[in-house]
């Protein structure tokens, strides 16, 4: 194992900001933040829709917040087989649906309640998660 | 008033993933790849986030409500069960494939890619058909 593109103090200090946004939702809102769930409750529940709704708005702009903020440009690497990325949307949406949470929804807001529910959801993702990129490396 | 929180609830949010590059598929699937060139910063995003949050999970579980809001509303299902084990599973196959989970899916949006666009509504698919299926709800 080599460590490699480590940033360590962007990661923190991103860190500390989502930490903030968990914290604001929770204390006013009285909500953990978990996107899985704010995006499939939009899509599927009439509960809280506006919220959810502008949940996700603030969501989107976030980067051209950033942006006009920071005056930096935002770079992303990602796939660009369109089958891989369909395949990984249904895999993403169904799972995190089934299963009621995602990265931050049980890796952040659950663990953060320590969650036994989703202490376990995240060591299971994570696993697959590292697996599926291990299997992606030989093949 | 709650709407105008989640709105800036969802600003912050969006903006700490892209400070923290979890915005960027390959910074996440550089922590998944952990057995070959690895890059731990996911973990220090969690790290982050945990310290600031999980001190007010703790602080505000016995007040009687939040500020905005007639009650606390967050999951206490604590059920270890089939469905958990099977739905992260599916999810962690997902996020290794592509490197990207819900929020930095839909923050990457904003960059108007098409990658992400297809991933999101893919991902809204698969919010749909579980629903339809497994949790038959509908």
């Amino acid at each position: 194992m080599n460590i490699v593109n480590f940033t360590p103090i962007t990661a923190f200090t991103g860190g500390l900001i989502i930490g903030l946004a968990v914290i604001l939702f929770f204390v006013f809102n009285g909500r953990s933040v978990g996107i899985s769930g704010i995006a499939s409750n939009f899509l599927i529940s009439k509960n809280n829709r506006m919220e959810n709704f502008l949940f996700l708005v603030g969501l989107i702009i976030a980067p051209i917040v950033y942006k006009l903020i920071t005056q930096k440009e935002i770079n992303i690497s990602i796939s660009n087989s369109l089958l891989l990325l369909a395949i990984a949307g249904l895999l993403v949406g169904a799972g995190t649906r089934i299963s009621g949470g995602c990265t931050s929804g049980h890796g952040i807001s659950g663990i953060g309640r320590l969650s036994l529910r989703s202490i376990v959801a995240t060591v299971t993702f994570m696993i697959v998660g590292i697996l599926t990129v291990l299997i992606k490396n030989i093949i | 008033m709650s709407r105008v929180v989640s709105l800036i609830s969802g600003i912050i949010f969006g903006v700490g993933l892209t400070v923290s590059q979890m915005i960027n598929p390959a910074k996440v699937l550089g922590f998944l790849n952990i057995s070959d060139d690895w890059d731990p910063s996911l973990a220090f995003v969690m790290i982050g986030a945990l310290i600031v949050s999980s001190p007010f999970f703790h602080l505000f579980k016995n007040n009687k409500k939040p500020v905005f809001a007639d009650n606390f509303s967050y999951s206490n299902n604590k059920k270890l069960n089939k469905k958990l084990i099977i739905g992260s599973s599916l999810f962690g196959a997902g996020w290794g494939l592509a490197g990207l989970c819900p929020g930095p899916a839909i923050a990457s949006l904003a960059l108007l890619n098409t990658s992400s666009v297809i991933f999101v509504i893919t991902m809204f698919i698969g919010f749909y058909l579980s629903e339809l299926t497994y949790n038959n709800k509908l």
